[in-house]
């Protein structure tokens, strides 16, 4: 266990401990900790878990109890992207139904799971308070809205291309 | 044309960007900050404030300086103010388009605010998907900082006060003033039933005012135009301002308007959201989010405040209206609505834990075609439990589904008798 607390590149790991510092006890920063280190590992996995407790003085369990209980910490791998389509009131209105199953179709999963070239997670969340240009999603942080199939046909293309490109070092 | 409003809260608002320092001040902001610290004392402010009966925005509408003057002069130091904008209630987005209009107005009320209550730190609470206003939030902090209006030794007045931006994980309990308090000091987001309220023991222990971002929003105009104006602002007694409503669904121009306190609600929706969309028919809507009853068509000119509505048996709440078309299923928008509330519990107390998937279920198979009459009385008494619960979640959860009973039973009866949703 004592090997992990190295696993975070030092100047980030320098970065996280000095902001930890800052703060008015440690819990305080759990979120932002796990959010930092799933942007890294892409997500919490039990030994980023046990290291991020380590760097919180909390236990893995304290931890779990929150990590578990937020809709963006992810206890389990995800895709490169992973998309947040909203299933509340306004968007249910406004077709969120027919344009879940289009996303189902178009990276071939079910709710809940990764496509096969391991670039989308696709999740349900609540109203994102975009309900003014529902429907609406929101992938890696970025708000999409006023979705169509033929819009989220271009941003999943989008961010296929990008991924592409950047696993060959072409750059955007 | 829709009539014309003096606009407090969004007269800095631009097309696709934020109000700059400069603007904000050009306009007068900061002035009451300095006025407040040169010449007022803690309990002036909260004084001032009370006149103005400014109420929380945040959907209860608690008297902002009634709350204020409940952290006990001899409370324990530090102090602590926290800003409000988790808003994870379906139709609510105004405290979004407040921060994307004009950054300072909240934080020059959260620095007058803090002052009032004597905190010496502030945490603004902002939902994950909000990344945008987090951001924008922490660079203006910063500038306010650099123009000495946050920070040490404010304006020389050797009052200090340090402003923090906490990002959640993202989770509509966490916009529950206690367990927001819980989830921002790294513990299970789960309500904490007063008293003692957090303005007597809140974070770490000590004196801490929880309030929504538009309440703090109003402090600085009240302090430098006066209590008068404020209330002169508003239609009715008793509270005093404008009032940010944000429209959305059917109607032409969903979007944030603000208008005065008391505005009618068929001109919300008819004059300012553009009326329904091309050959749609107004049904019903939510006056105030997803945690309030649906109001029928023969309401529609009750005053959109605190007082009026309840006086029809509704809630105004956070102003967020959602508005329903004719060929909108009821029973589908409150399974949704069900859905939301039994996904987002948090799972403390059994009343909420196990009714909201219980109701969901009994609305599914209505709206799916396997409804029984003995199902409406079985709904009807599992809201009764609702409201013995922990949090105002539960009571939320219950009200859509109540309302749809008492003013929409002939809906849910056409799905028993037809097996299966008529609108499908
Ligand atoms: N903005 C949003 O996104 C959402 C807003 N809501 C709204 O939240 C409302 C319910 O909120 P609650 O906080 O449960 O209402 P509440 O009526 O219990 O409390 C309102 C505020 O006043 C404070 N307060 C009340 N009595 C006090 C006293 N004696 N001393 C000191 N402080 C006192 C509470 O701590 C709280 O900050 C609903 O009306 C709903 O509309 C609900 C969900 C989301
Ligand atoms: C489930 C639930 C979620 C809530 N979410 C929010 C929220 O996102 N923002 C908010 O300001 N108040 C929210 N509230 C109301 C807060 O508990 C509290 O009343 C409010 O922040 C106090 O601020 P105010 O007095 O300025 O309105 C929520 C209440 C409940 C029961
Ligand atoms: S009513 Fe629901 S959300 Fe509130 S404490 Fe109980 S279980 Fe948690
Ligand atoms: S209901 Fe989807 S963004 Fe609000």
């Amino acid at each position: 266990l004592r090997d992990s607390i190295t696993m975070l590149p030092i100047e980030m790991k320098k970065k996280i401990v000095d902001k930890i510092a800052h703060a008015e006890s440690p819990r305080e920063q759990a979120i932002d900790v796990m959010t930092e280190m799933q942007n890294y590992y892409g997500y919490m996995s039990d030994e980023a878990m046990v290291e991020a407790g380590e760097l919180l003085g909390m236990t893995p369990l304290e931890l779990e109890e929150l990590a578990t209980f937020y809709n963006f910490i992810y206890r389990q791998p995800v895709g490169k992207y992973v998309i947040h389509i909203c299933d509340s009131t306004v968007c249910w209105m406004n077709g969120y139904e027919s344009l879940l199953d289009y996303l189902c179709s178009l990276l071939n999963v079910e709710l809940g799971g990764t496509s096969s070239d391991g670039l989308f997670t696709l999740l349900p969340v609540c109203c994102l308070g975009y309900c003014d240009h529902a429907p609406a999603m929101i992938i890696n942080r970025e708000i999409y809205g006023e979705l169509t199939p033929e819009k989220i046909e271009r941003i999943i293309g989008k961010l296929r291309d990008r991924a592409y490109s950047a696993e060959k070092g072409i750059g955007e | 044309m829709s009539k014309m409003y003096p606009q407090v809260l969004f007269r800095n608002r631009k097309a696709k960007r934020i109000a700059t320092l400069d603007e904000y001040c050009g306009g007068g902001g900061y002035q009451a900050l300095g006025d407040v610290l040169a010449k007022y004392a803690p309990k002036e402010v909260c004084a001032l404030v009370e006149k103005a009966n400014l109420r929380g925005r945040g959907g209860a509408g608690f008297p902002a300086a009634k709350k204020w003057e409940a952290v006990p002069e001899d409370g324990a130091f530090p102090r602590y103010l926290v800003a409000n904008s988790d808003e994870m209630e379906p139709g609510t987005f105004k405290d979004r388009v407040l921060i994307h209009a004009d950054p300072h107005t909240i934080i020059e009320g959260v620095a007058i605010a803090a002052y009032a209550i004597s905190a010496s730190k502030a945490f603004i609470f902002v939902r994950p998907d909000y990344e945008s206003s987090a951001w924008i939030l922490e660079n203006e902090i910063e500038k306010a900082k650099q123009a000495g209006y946050l920070g040490k030794n404010i304006l020389g007045s050797g009052y200090s006060l340090e402003v923090i931006v906490h990002r959640s994980g993202g989770r509509y309990i966490c916009g529950e003033g206690t367990a927001l308090l819980n989830a921002l000091m790294g513990k299970r987001a789960n309500p904490k039933k007063p008293p003692p309220y957090p303005t007597v023991e809140g974070l770490w222990g000590r004196p801490t005012v929880v309030n929504n971002i538009e309440t703090l929003a109003n402090v600085p105009h009240i302090v430098r135009n006066g209590p008068e104006w404020f209330n002169e602002l508003s239609m009715v007694e008793k509270s005093g301002g404008t009032k940010i409503f944000s429209v959305s669904g059917r109607v032409k121009n969903p979007g944030c308007f603000e208008l005065p306190m008391g505005v009618p609600l068929r001109e919300i929706i008819e004059e300012h959201a553009g009326g329904m969309l091309p050959g749609l028919e107004f049904k019903t809507c939510l006056p105030g989010g997803a945690s309030t009853r649906f109001l029928t068509p023969d309401l529609l000119d009750v005053r959109m405040d605190f007082d009026s509505m309840a006086e029809v048996g509704h809630r105004m709440g956070t102003g967020a209206i959602i508005v329903f078309d004719r060929k909108t299923c009821l029973v589908g928008a409150t399974l949704n609505l069900t859905q939301f509330f039994m996904r987002e519990s948090c799972g403390w107390c059994t009343p909420c834990r196990e009714g909201l998937p219980y109701l969901k279920d009994l609305l599914w198979r209505i709206e799916n075609g396997e409804g029984k009459e003995e199902y409406i009385p079985m709904i009807q008494s599992m809201c009764k439990h609702l409201w013995n619960s922990y949090c105002a979640l539960a009571p939320g959860a219950a009200s859509p589904i109540e309302s749809l009973l008492t003013f929409f039973e002939d809906e849910v009866r056409e799905h028993i008798v037809q097996k299966g949703c008529p609108f499908k």
